[in-house]
């Protein structure tokens, strides 16, 4: 099925978008509400949550380029010392912007 | 559970939104860079704002707009905007436990506007004790006003920002995030978790479709975890 993104066609498309990605959004609680929650399904829950923020950050340390590498690395020890999240995204940003100058 | 009951009152919210603001401010620039690359793949104003506005998920919005063109199918639409957003379901299921006590309408209400950094430090502050629903709804609120800002700055001035690139903006979002981890609890479980996870969403990456590493990676390493049980949560 083809649709014409000249006029009402864009915003068809648009709504369908919202559409999925709200399903998205309200999809993981309606299915938890079928699921039973016990001890081995809340470690699951737990697991997973971690693990999504690792997924979504390894392929980009293992694939960016040098500015990002070291922009994640600034930013995982600045956290590690100082604990606070601001000024290890900031130091983060100046490492990548200070490497990409060269 | 240990945690104290999540509340959801007038001024968590608040404070919440306030808590979002400094970030928010970055998402702007996402934001423009988004609008501006939405006028030159063809959408006009109305379109490109009305995407922000109500589908407010950057990454599928930037992939849709590669899939732009005068006549466009919908079915590689839907594929493309459901893998990438598909860690929604996960973080939806990972609060789960923490809005089973609220009425349906609250309950959906609060994931109305969920996304990587509201969600992220929505659930370290329940972890951590706190009350964590305000950062999720005050933060979502914060983050949709400044995406759909930003967006409506892109459209008319988005050449104004040359190179967000050489100014390291592109890392805002990865840098918070991987500040999100870092503050979380540490020992060897989650670390051998985190292993699982980034070998998975590795392979994922190199060998399966587009798109679907960060769903292989949460899966596995959940799995991982739910095999390898901690202490009672």
């Amino acid at each position: 099925m083809s649709i014409d993104t000249a006029g009402a066609g864009a915003l068809i498309i648009i709504g369908v978008m919202a559409i999925v990605t709200l399903a998205t959004r309200w999809g993981g609680i309606f299915i938890m509400d079928f699921v039973p929650i016990n001890d081995r399904v809340q470690q699951f829950i737990n697991a997973m949550s971690g693990s999504v923020l690792i997924a979504l950050l390894t392929p980009l340390a293992i694939n960016g380029d040098v500015g990002a590498k070291l922009a994640l690395l600034a930013t995982a020890i600045t956290m590690l010392v100082l604990k606070k999240p601001l000024i290890a995204i900031a130091a983060g940003i100046v490492v990548a912007a200070l490497v990409r100058q060269f | 559970m240990s945690n104290p009951q999540q509340k959801i009152t007038p001024q968590i919210i608040y404070s919440g939104f306030k808590r979002l603001l400094p970030l928010s401010v970055f998402v702007i620039v996402f934001g423009l860079a988004f609008g501006l690359a939405a006028s030159q793949s063809g959408l006009d104003n109305n379109s490109a704002l009305a995407m922000s506005a109500s589908v407010f998920a950057g990454a599928s919005q930037f992939a849709t707009l590669e899939l732009w063109s005068a006549q466009m199918s919908l079915v590689p639409v839907i594929i493309t905007v459901f893998a990438i957003n598909a860690r929604h379901l996960l973080m939806g299921a990972s609060l789960y436990p923490h809005l089973a006590h609220l009425s349906k309408a609250k309950r959906y209400g609060a994931l109305l506007l969920v996304s990587d950094a509201n969600w992220a430090m929505s659930l370290q502050a329940i972890n951590k004790g706190n009350q964590g629903l305000g950062l999720l709804i005050g933060g979502g609120i914060a983050l949709w006003l400044f995406w759909v800002l930003g967006t409506l700055l892109g459209l008319y001035f988005g050449s104004a920002i040359k190179d967000p690139f050489s100014l390291g903006l592109d890392m805002v979002m990865a840098c918070f995030l991987l500040a999100m981890v870092v503050d979380g609890k540490k020992d060897l479980r989650v670390f051998a978790i985190w292993v699982v996870a980034a070998l998975s969403s590795l392979l994922a990456y190199w060998y399966l479709p587009t798109n679907s590493h960060v769903i292989v990676g949460a899966l596995a390493g959940g799995t991982f975890g739910a095999i390898w049980m901690g202490k009672k949560a």
